[in-house]
């Protein structure tokens, strides 16, 4: 599952191939719209969440509120089910399914919407292999080091003349992020663990009620 | 305690506690909290986003800790509560969905509930089942109002409410001018005993003849501590920290304990149950203990640790709606900020869903095998 982005999305892999998946966008929906779409793809498949051996994650970069709704049900989950969460990095989910369905081969780059006209991004050498730590950014910063690269997602949609190539998918997909991790898993390779990507520090703003009132 | 009443365990996520209480019926089983409170202190208040950050690094730790307190497994459970509303959104979202998770991973109906009716159920783990109807005060750093329940899963009615600040507002606010650090509560109640109350006549807001008799306002009080702080300072002389502070705390208790033993006169409820953080206050408790014996009053407040933001509150509330058979939540439970307190939990809305996909499970089985 993946909630760093606009997109909601659930999928059930079996190791192999995706069986049932589900992709909603609704930036401000995502604690609402999860846990239906879980039990809609696990109905679809006609399982029961306890046959499920693994859980995995994308750990962003994404906008706090969403992301953290996806890693804390993974926990959870996790906890109560007693099998283990993997972590993966959203804008890989994003690269893989361009791999797999754009036939993008590379070097390319990822782009998600970070808001405050900023995107996360980070580049790609193949569809599998990122080459450097995601970051936050604006895109006219980034524009000229990525002239010529097509970029993938809604962060390279939403600034065409940053990122005049912008490609699909626009948004990530958990069975992309699943078949990743499988093939991952499978070749003995580490996953990350389940933190989330914030590339951010929190604003320290104390809410309006508790303002200073004394008189200066 | 018997064995056939509710095993409910109930996740709070309001404000910066990450709380996760376990109780059967009216027994307390487990209270696991984890605070983020010293990371706020620098900034003199609750900061949302690192409240919430803490909440999810907390969550399944917390869950599992009291678990292990309560020596049972999750299987056993009865219920998975959490507090939908009111309170920080980011800070509840966090709580919300790690309980439908739970929820749904071990086929547990949920509830999400109200934390304000959570502060006053939370009484019955420490002195048994609630009168009905019962007369409640809340003071916390977030709200103050007097609340009459009769019945703490379904009727909640506000009689008052402040109309500026919350008490516990006040006191983070003079604890701040007296550079006391943050949270101001415990630290005011420190320096407060070692003071004289009388020393300095601070006003009592709405206590008029005209003023709405059941609400609060504690803006005014913390102006006027302030400004008298200031005149201090400013003629160059020594701020008598203790004697403020224990004026300050007066003048807040004094109308709080006023006010609601005046309701439960004109309600004809014979106790009152005070609950939130702020009736952690020693001098709240024992002035309120004053008033209501004069009064033929019988008072109800929980232990400190109980009044504070705690999973068992909600716990103790999840078992109740068990108990009287409310119905669950639903799987699209969302974390409600603004959840009135009219509301003592968040009911499902689509009581047909579960049949439905059930139904479509099994033609789906059919089809394929
Ligand atoms: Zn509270």
């Amino acid at each position: 599952m993946d909630t760093a982005t606009p997109a909601v999305t659930v999928a059930l892999h079996d190791g192999a191939s995706v069986i049932a998946s589900s992709g909603q966008v609704d930036a401000r929906r995502h604690g609402e719209l999860l846990l239906p779409a879980v039990d809609r793809v696990l109905a679809e498949a006609g399982v029961k969440l306890d046959a499920v051996t693994g859980v995995v994650v994308g750990v962003g970069p994404g906008p706090y509120t969403g992301l953290r709704v996806g890693l804390v049900t993974a926990a959870t989950f996790g906890s109560a089910l007693a099998v283990p969460v993997h972590g993966i990095c959203t804008l890989d989910g994003l690269a893989y399914a361009a791999g797999q369905e754009g036939g993008l081969e590379g070097p390319f780059a990822v782009a998600t919407d970070a808001r405050r006209k900023e995107v996360y991004w980070a580049r790609y050498e193949d569809a599998r292999t990122r080459t450097g730590d995601p970051a936050v950014d604006r895109p006219a910063d980034i524009a000229e080091a990525l002239a010529g690269l097509p970029v993938v997602g809604q962060g390279a949609v939403l600034y065409p003349e940053a990122f005049p190539d912008a490609r699909g998918p626009e948004h990530v997909a958990a069975g992309a992020l699943a078949g990743l991790a499988a093939e991952r898993l499978a070749a003995g390779q580490e996953l990350l663990e389940p933190q989330p990507l914030y590339l951010r520090r929190p604003d320290a703003q104390v809410p309006k009620n508790y303002k200073v009132v004394t008189p200066k | 305690m018997a064995a056939d009443e509710p095993l409910v365990l109930g996740i709070e996520t309001s404000c910066d506690e990450t709380g996760v209480g376990i109780v059967r019926g009216t027994t307390l089983l487990a209270d696991a909290v984890a605070s983020s409170v010293d990371t706020h202190a620098r900034f003199g208040g609750v900061v949302p986003e690192i409240a919430s950050r803490a909440h999810l690094e907390a969550m399944v730790p917390t869950i599992e800790r009291a678990l292990k307190e309560a020596g049972v497994s999750a299987r056993d459970l009865d219920g998975i509560a959490v507090t939908s509303g009111p309170g920080l959104a980011g800070a509840l979202l966090v709580g919300v969905s790690a309980a439908k998770a739970y929820a749904y991973a071990l086929d547990k109906p949920l509830y999400g509930v109200n934390h304000l009716a959570s502060h006053i159920c939370v009484d019955q783990l420490e002195h048994g089942p609630l009168p009905e109807p019962t007369m409640a005060l809340l003071v916390s750093g977030g709200h103050s109002s007097l609340l009459l329940a009769p019945d703490i899963t379904s009727d909640v009615r506000p009689l008052g409410a402040t109309i500026d600040d919350a008490a516990g507002e006040a006191f983070d606010k003079i604890a701040r001018v007296l550079n006391l650090g943050f949270p101001g509560g415990p630290v005011i109640d420190r320096f407060a005993k070692e003071g004289d109350p009388k020393s300095i006549a601070f006003p009592r807001g709405l206590t008029g003849p005209r003023d709405a008799p059941y609400d609060f306002s504690f803006s005014g009080l913390k102006t006027s501590v302030a400004r008298w702080i200031e005149a201090k300072r400013a003629a160059g002389e020594e701020v008598p920290v203790r004697d403020v502070a224990a004026s300050f705390q007066e003048a807040v208790v004094d109308v709080l304990t006023r006010k609601a033993v005046r309701a439960c006169k004109d309600e004809g409820v014979d106790h009152l149950m005070i609950g939130g953080g702020v009736a952690a206050n020693s001098r709240l408790r024992a002035l309120a203990q004053e008033r209501c014996e004069r009064a033929g009053i019988r008072l109800r407040v929980p232990r400190p640790k109980l009044c504070t933001d705690n999973g068992a509150m909600v716990a103790a509330l999840g078992a109740e709606m068990v108990a009287r058979n409310r119905r669950p939540s639903d799987l699209e439970l969302s974390a409600d900020s603004s959840l009135p307190v009219t509301e003592p939990h968040v009911p499902g809305k689509h009581q047909h869903a579960h049949d439905h996909d059930h139904v479509h499970e099994i033609s789906k089985d059919n089809l394929y095998s």
